[in-house]
């Protein structure tokens, strides 16, 4: 793959960015993300976690399956403000 | 990994990396930093990443000046750019206990030489956040010095700064339990063997507590569980972080754009618990919509919690424990261990390598809790 192919488009991080990455001594999507925000844009990673997860495995030899994908955290969905805000909560 | 070093610094936030640079900085590079998980995976990771001199006690207020000289200079020191920017904090009060109290910090802090300002309401929207909703606002204060950097960055950059002087850094490495003999500290056991060393330094954060625990050793102190949110990307409108204790927020805009903030719930009670909760979600949706109403059409792409490990005085806890010679701790955070973090690291590393710090540490002992009157600091959000 060239390197400046965008892996992830939300934050726009490039191949090259994550191989980097990688060689520098990163080996989880978690450290990647936090290092590279790659995976903390709008789509919360939907689109961009398995490629990720495949670039780690081809660079240090693991198999897809060892390679753990980031936490998903809530809202599953992004959500407004105002619409929160606006919302009924039992106290 | 080494099975003998000469000290081992327990947590790979950026209080243990920052540590273990500080000591290969002054020489002392045989040193190994043991982390359960990855880099900053515990409370520094989860943090909002605001730098604040603006306190209520001497201590924190001068750790936070320090640490802010030492923040200025440290993109370049450790060859990497950290989103360091001195955007502000602007500090608003709501009760007449906020503005008696914003007055005695205001002259605390301009005796420590920070330039600080009151300023009205009105000040407030027409010279430093023009969108802010000041309803029910008395006052404020504001240190235009005040900062944010970015938390991840900051702990690779002291971790591999640490690593090319040498440091060991061994991740997915839990330390079971700390090792003594004869009322002296002498190595730890990890999931992958033992390391002897005769100094160990505890900055683990809130599992800083169970650690000691092993060593006989009983820190007071408590973790709390702490939420917080971010929202998508915006264009840059407005530069400070903006915080307040009564109405109970804090929040800033990212250098990337995104506006990021939480607050603290009286209510919660003490725990590991980590877990992020619909309750807060929709509190801070109404805070957020109330201070700026522009934000309304805003939308929240995560939130997450991280553990505050706080201490009866809210001030961090350092030095060596009477009961267990060469046992240091640096833990005890109370929620604003980011911002201190050069300053303490410091003076951490020159208390091991038995120097006198450069700043009085002796109050923050742990044994100032055996008995004495402790002063609370009173600026936690
Ligand atoms: C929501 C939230 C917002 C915050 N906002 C701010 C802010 O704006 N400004 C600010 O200054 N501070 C803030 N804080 C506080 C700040 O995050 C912490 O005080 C600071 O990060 C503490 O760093 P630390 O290195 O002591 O702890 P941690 O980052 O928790 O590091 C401890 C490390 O030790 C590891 N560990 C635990 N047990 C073991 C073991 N047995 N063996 C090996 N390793 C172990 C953990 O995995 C962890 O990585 C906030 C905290 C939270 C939760
Ligand atoms: S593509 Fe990576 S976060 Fe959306």
């Amino acid at each position: 793959m060239r390197d400046d192919v965008v892996i992830c488009r939300c934050e726009d991080v490039t191949y090259g960015d994550i191989v980097r990455a990688i060689s520098g001594g990163l080996s989880t999507t978690e450290e990647i993300k936090r290092i590279l925000r790659c995976g903390m844009g709008p789509c919360q990673g939907r689109t961009c976690s398995r490629l990720i997860a495949r670039i780690i495995a081809s660079e240090t030899g693991a198999t897809i399956d060892d390679v753990e994908f980031p936490v998903v955290r809530p809202p599953t969905m992004p959500v407004e403000i105002g619409v929160m805000a606006d919302e009924h909560h039992e106290d | 990994m080494k099975t003998r070093a000469e000290c081992v610094v327990i947590g790979g936030g950026v209080i243990g990396t920052a540590i273990a640079y500080y000591l290969a900085r002054a020489g002392l590079t045989d040193c190994v930093v043991l982390e359960s998980s990855y880099l900053a995976s515990g409370a520094t990771g989860r943090c909002g990443g605001g730098i604040r001199q603006q306190w209520s006690t001497e201590a924190n207020t001068k750790l936070a000046i320090e640490s802010v000289k030492a923040f200025r200079g440290l993109e370049e020191e450790l060859e990497r750019d950290i989103e360091f920017l001195q955007g502000g904090y602007l500090v608003l009060a709501y009760t007449d206990d906020d503005v008696e109290q914003f007055e005695k910090n205001v002259t605390l802090q301009r005796g420590l030489g920070l330039d600080v300002e009151t300023l009205s309401p009105s000040e407030i929207t027409s010279r430093v956040v023009p969108h802010l909703n000041t309803d029910g606002v008395r006052m404020a204060t504001y240190c235009a010095d005040d900062a944010s950097a970015n938390p991840f960055l900051t702990t690779q950059a002291y971790a591999d700064a640490a690593r090319r002087l040498g440091v060991e850094i061994e991740l997915f490495t839990p330390v079971r339990r700390i090792l003594t003999e004869g009322g002296r500290v002498t190595g730890v056991e990890t999931s992958r063997g033992t390391i002897s060393a005769p100094i160990v330094v505890n900055a683990a954060g809130s599992h800083s507590i169970p650690l000691a625990r092993t060593a006989g050793v009983e820190l007071p102190i408590a973790p709390y569980r702490r939420e917080i949110l971010v929202t998508e990307p915006l264009e840059r409108f407005f530069h400070p972080m903006i915080i307040s204790f009564s109405f109970g927020i804090y929040f800033r805009q990212v250098k990337h754009g995104a506006v990021i903030g939480g607050f603290g719930d009286p209510d919660e009670p003490p725990g590991f618990n980590e877990t992020s909760s619909l309750g807060f979600l929709t509190t801070m949706s109404r805070k957020l919509a109330h201070l700026m109403p522009r934000l309304r059409s805003v939308k929240i792409v995560r939130q997450w919690a991280g553990l505050y490990d706080i201490t009866p005085d809210a001030q961090p806890i350092l030095g060596e424990v009477d009961e267990v010679g060469g046992f240091f701790q640096a833990n005890g955070f109370s929620g604003h261990g980011f911002m201190i973090a050069p300053k303490v690291a410091m003076l951490v590393a020159q208390d091991v390598r038995g120097e006198t710090p450069d700043l009085d540490i002796e109050r923050l002992h742990p044994r100032r809790f055996a008995g004495g009157k402790i002063t609370q600091d009173r600026s936690v959000v």
